[in-house]
């Protein structure tokens, strides 16, 4: 959905001037649609979200923009107040350099400005009262798969600002972890087609580190290391995928599915990583490696006997 | 059926066939178990989305488990008739492989009720499934770059409606004038599992 010129009714909205490799529109996303062929999508760093809401007063669901790698320009139309989470970025306001993590206020007509993040791959600009575009099917992210919600930003957008409700929380900054460099660990337990693998392929998964390529986005990361092989080659009538599986197609290198991940797959699910660490992964740049670290799950109820239920 | 894991916030339920997936999702969906927040039927799974916060896969896998199903039961979700102009360029082909003839692939579309048994490939594509294996064909060998919005095609045992224009490997029969998916409606998909339709020759 292009966004359209309706800005004019609001009372304050951003003009963008230059969007950068990638910035898009997201909030908490479209859960409990995918029966409908509608993924989740919203955020890829849920609890950046939150916190950015949270240090301007918003409710956490307000949508903001996810920026990919910095480089977002707008222009201010009516003063407003904003912060940037997430991948810890340079802030200026007319030239003037703020903190990321910090609330900054923005006159009107100023221009606003995010520099290349010093580590992390997406920024979280929000704005006091939220970006106001509006709702499909409950939310304002946009999902690039599916393309559903508003189209990646482009310069001229104009994106309407929300009316604050809630009190002002009068903090000034958040002390928070900031992305790491270098090497990311993350955690995963066995996936839906663990049996499919290799004795070898699961200890490579686990004992190798996994370069993220630069083919890579909202969708998934393209991973490149050891080859994953499969004992069993027969193909899988597509299923059900969640945040984070560690889909494995004929080329044994592992995509790690993300926000806008395909509801359904046709490739084995080698693992999954763990819900917690997904923030975390969604802020690995190209270039970077993943080490994975295996944990257990407490076991499946097995059959009953006296259900008569069988498990092959 | 087997329960596969999927980490804190996924059970993948398998079954036999599609008709056990129907009949589990059939049970579960006006009512699923305390903190799934999702249900996504496949051809041979059920997948169930959980939230972390509220319970865990093993105590979600007792309640499936524990839930009775009926063999053959479908969901419901009422009928739809989607009047269809079967003039899709691998009718003949259809015809053919299925050793039917055109009319006879019009006929076999039409006389039978078939049901969407899930969603996938992009929203509001649903996979229907018939009474009979009549149309049952395989996915043309070479995909089409570009199949239009609202073209009627068969591929394996389904048959379904394209609801924007995309890539495909289905074998074209006709074309509706319905939208299958339209953001201004509510639903805004028109095809969602448990739905019942008839096609009608236009």
């Amino acid at each position: 959905m292009p966004l359209g010129r309706r800005a004019a009714r609001s009372t304050s909205w951003l003009e963008v001037v230059a969007p950068g490799p990638l910035t898009t529109v997201q909030d908490l996303g479209r859960p409990g649609l995918g029966a409908l062929g509608v993924g989740h999508s919203g955020a890829a760093d849920v609890p950046a979200l939150r916190l950015a809401n949270r240090l301007l007063g918003n409710p956490e669901s307000a949508a903001a923009l996810e920026v990919t790698f910095g480089g977002l320009e707008v222009v201010a139309h009516g003063c407003m107040t904003v912060t940037v989470t997430g991948a810890p970025c340079p802030v200026a306001v007319d030239g003037r350099e703020h903190g990321a993590y910090g609330v900054v206020r923005v006159p009107d007509g100023a221009s606003l400005r995010l520099g290349t993040p010093r580590s992390g791959l997406r920024s979280y600009l929000a704005v006091r009262g939220g970006i106001d575009v509006p709702e499909q099917l409950g939310s304002r992210a946009a999902d690039t798969l599916a393309a559903l919600g508003p189209a990646p930003l482009a310069p001229g957008d104009r994106l309407p600002v929300g009316t604050a409700t809630d009190a002002h929380p009068g903090v000034d900054v958040a002390p928070v972890p900031v992305p790491e460099d270098g090497d990311v660990t993350l955690r995963v337990v066995d996936g839906p087609r663990a049996d499919w693998f290799t004795p070898a392929a699961h200890t490579a998964l686990v004992s190798q580190p996994y370069e993220v390529t630069s083919d890579s986005n909202r969708v998934g990361m393209r991973l490149s290391g050891t080859v994953l092989e499969r004992m069993q080659d027969q193909e899988l009538p597509s299923e059900g995928m969640v945040c984070g599986a560690l889909q494995v197609p004929p080329s044994g290198q592992p995509t790690l599915f993300l926000a806008d991940h395909p509801v359904t797959g046709g490739y084995p699910v080698i693992a999954v990583v763990v819900p917690a660490d997904l923030p975390r992964a969604a802020q690995v740049r190209p270039g970077q490696r993943i080490t994975f670290r295996r944990v257990s799950t407490p076991p499946l109820p097995p059959a009953s006997p006296t259900t008569g239920d069988t498990d092959d | 059926m087997r329960l596969l894991p999927c980490g804190d916030s996924g059970l993948l339920v398998e079954l036999a066939d599609l008709d056990e997936v129907l009949a589990l999702y059939a049970e579960l969906v006006d009512d699923p178990p305390a903190g799934v927040v999702d249900l996504v039927p496949a051809a041979r799974t059920l997948m169930l989305r959980i939230d972390p916060t509220r319970t865990d896969p093993a105590q979600v896998g007792r309640a499936v488990r524990a839930t009775a199903t009926r063999p053959g039961q479908r969901p419901d979700e009422g009928l739809v008739e989607v009047p269809v102009t079967y003039d899709g360029e691998d009718l003949a082909e259809v015809g053919r492989l299925t050793g039917l003839g055109e009319r006879g692939v019009v006929e076999a579309h039409t006389a039978q009720e078939w049901t969407v048994a899930f969603c996938g490939f992009a929203p509001g594509f649903g996979y229907l499934v018939g009474a009979d294996e009549r149309l049952t064909v395989p996915r043309r060998s070479v995909p089409r770059t570009r199949v239009p919005a609202r073209s009627v095609a068969l591929a394996g045992e389904f048959t379904g409606v394209y609801p924007r224009e995309s890539p495909g490997g289905w074998q074209l029969i006709g074309h509706t004038t319905l939208q299958p998916w339209d953001l201004d409606r509510e639903p805004p998909a028109l095809l969602v599992p448990g739905v019942r339709v008839r096609f009608v020759a236009a």
